[in-house]
């Protein structure tokens, strides 16, 4: 892993490089309030630098929120299919993200991969550059350091950057980020030697994630789940911000003879999300529901896909109405 | 990154590997088996994907309304039986309404197969009994073809299926077909206050009728195939009967979406329905939760 240094002025100038060469640039950007999320930029300037989080994650730049798997056309009980081209999608730069939001890409890849390919998920990723911020603040809702990641984790970063004196360190720390480098190797200067760690934020142990993990392997009739979802309102805010939900329903989008078949996102905890036509539910109460979610966040993806889907982004807990919190309950198991 | 927009993606008419993409499908015949149950017959558009296509037995598929959507069945026809496929619906939601409407000659898309299969190959030389339930015939149907289609490769076949009524059995031309073949042991049985003055078969629940059959469960596989409260009573009577969890079949369908495992619908636990199964054992099913 090469190092190097990037002076404010000079990241100006990078992204507008990256900027004229076509790549499509999405950053934090103040939307009103104290709210930040990603969007489209085309200068450093629109970058928001101080925040804690987005509302929401970077997962949408490989699985939209609402994306299109193919479209259609009838014609007098004949059909024609119109597939996609994933020459025609944008080579993209996701930047500022957080280190929790990158490392989500691992458990997103990991269910995207199971057992077959999905090219649309694939194509998307592919064309993806990831350019993270290290956090030198977290909030009470940050637990990354308790899921084995950490305010300086690198994994799922092509190119990490962290805020020093004049600039920022610069962790060069793939292919990709080579490549993103070298096109514009006037932007960039030697390492001035800083200690990256020095300017991370400290977050402290929230529980034992391996204890956790073992206590829930046997917990599937424990009264707490009733105990602990018995405010859940069922209303998906948790899934749509987190990092690596990945559940997506598929829709039908059509008008007159043309159509679009809908892939959009999803969530366990709402009750029609088992819901069978004959009327049978196999979760029909909010505990049954709520379970599922952590099970299958720290107990079946860490058996079946040897990732956790969580990386400790908190964002669950910042956009609960009710107030539940992730780490408490996990703790509290 | 536009969270709130619908992304486009770009589209030409270069086919990519795209696994939600349906296969055009020519509905070649529309039976109607029973009061808002219809069986089609479905040929592939494309002629080398028609060469390609192979399934077996309990795999199933996602049939496409296109204006609607898509729904989960079985694939309802034998493996044996090549250069078709059928399903069979009943019209319950707006997709299966919408497909009810099609007609001969019209197109629909289908994308499959997916899931495990019934293990043929192991039950060569046992006895098979089906033990079936209403719309939960079709999955059984194609097991059933498969097997009879391959007689010699099976000693007793036994088939016990009730429905709620006479009007609402399935697939009536082969009922009579299997009754009438001295290799077939055929039981069929209707609701109490479902039969009719001529009706010849039994009356009653299927787990009373299959403990009054009293079938032996030597050398034997039961598959059975019904809605969830059928499969809760039918599992304590073969077990009442000998059989062993290891020995009975089932095909499960959970809510499904993409079939390919990604979606995360049909989790049953840590298992995912249309990858791990829908067919499982009985032993399988007592390692699941009760959630399906």
């Amino acid at each position: 892993m090469e190092k190097r240094f990037i002076s404010q002025p000079s990241l100006v100038r990078w992204l507008d490089k990256l900027n004229s060469e076509g790549k499509h640039i999405y950053a934090p950007v103040k939307k009103g309030g104290e709210r930040v999320d990603f969007g489209r930029i085309s200068s450093v300037d629109q970058v928001s630098f101080d925040h804690v989080q987005t509302t929401q994650s970077a997962k949408s730049v490989a699985f939209p929120r609402t994306e299109v798997l193919f479209s259609y056309q009838k014609e007098k009980g004949k059909v024609q299919l119109d597939n996609f081209d994933p020459e025609k999608m944008p080579s993209t730069v996701v930047f500022g993200l957080h280190p929790c939001d990158a490392a989500a890409f691992n458990p997103l890849t990991a269910i995207f991969s199971w057992n077959s390919r999905d090219e649309l998920y694939d194509a998307r990723l592919e064309r993806t550059f990831i350019v993270t911020f290290s956090c030198t603040k977290a909030d009470e809702s940050c637990f990354c350091t308790s899921v084995n990641g950490g305010p300086g984790n690198t994994t799922g970063s092509d190119i990490q950057l962290t805020p020093v004196k004049e600039g920022f360190l610069v962790e060069i720390l793939t292919e990709k980020g080579i490549a993103l480098v070298k096109a514009n190797e006037d932007c960039f200067e030697a390492d001035r030697g800083e200690v990256k760690e020095d300017y991370l934020a400290k977050l402290p142990l929230k529980f034992d994630v391996k204890a956790v993990q073992e206590r829930l392997n046997t917990a599937f009739d424990s009264p707490i789940w009733k105990k602990q979802s018995q405010r859940c309102l069922g209303c998906g805010a948790c899934a749509f911000v987190c990092p690596t939900c990945a559940c997506f329903d598929i829709q039908e989008d059509a008008h007159g003879a043309k159509g679009k078949r809908l892939r959009c996102w999803d969530s366990c905890g709402f009750a029609l999300f088992t819901l069978h036509t004959s009327g049978h539910n196999p979760r029909e109460v909010q505990a049954q529901r709520w379970r599922q979610r952590l099970l299958h966040k720290f107990s079946y993806m860490p058996e079946r896909l040897s990732v956790r889907g969580c990386t400790g982004c908190g964002r669950c807990s910042r956009a609960c109405p009710v107030d539940m919190n992730i780490s408490e309950h996990l703790g509290s198991i | 990154m536009e969270n709130t927009q619908l992304v486009e993606t770009p589209h030409t008419h270069t086919h990519q590997d795209n696994i939600y993409l349906p296969y055009l499908m020519t509905i070649d015949k529309v039976t109607q088996e029973a009061p808002g149950v219809k069986t089609f017959r479905l040929k592939f558009q494309d002629e080398a994907e028609a060469e390609r296509f192979d399934f077996k037995a309990g795999q199933f598929g996602e049939y496409s309304a296109f204006g609607e959507g898509e729904s989960t069945f079985c694939i309802a026809s034998s493996p044996t039986r090549k250069g078709y496929i059928e399903c069979t619906f009943r019209e319950a939601g707006k997709v299966t309404s919408s497909l009810a409407k099609l007609e001969e000659g019209d197109t629909m898309g289908f994308r499959g197969p997916y899931g495990n299969t019934f293990p043929l190959d192991q039950w060569k030389g046992k006895n098979l009994l089906f033990i079936a339930g209403g719309i939960a015939l079709p999955p059984m149907r194609c097991v059933i073809w498969n097997a009879l289609d391959t007689r010699e490769n099976f000693k007793d076949v036994s088939i016990l299926y009730g429905a709620r009524s006479v009007n609402d059995l399935v697939y009536k031309h082969e009922l009579e077909e299997w009754h009438d073949r001295e290799d077939v042991n055929l039981v069929t049985t209707v609701d109490p206050g479902g039969e009719t003055p001529d009706w010849k078969g039994e009356v009653g629940f299927v787990p009373s009728i299959l403990e009054k059959m009293n079938p032996s469960s030597e050398n034997t596989i039961a598959i059975v195939c019904g809605p969830p409260v059928m499969i809760k009573f039918t599992f304590p009577v073969l077990y009442k009967l000998g059989f062993t969890p290891d020995n009975i079949y089932t095909t499960l369908e959970n809510r499904m979406k993409c079939g390919v495992g990604k979606c995360g619908h049909c989790y049953v636990g840590k298992v995912c329905i249309c990858k791990d199964g829908p067919v499982f054992t009985g032993a399988e099913l007592e390692k699941m939760p009760a959630e399906y």
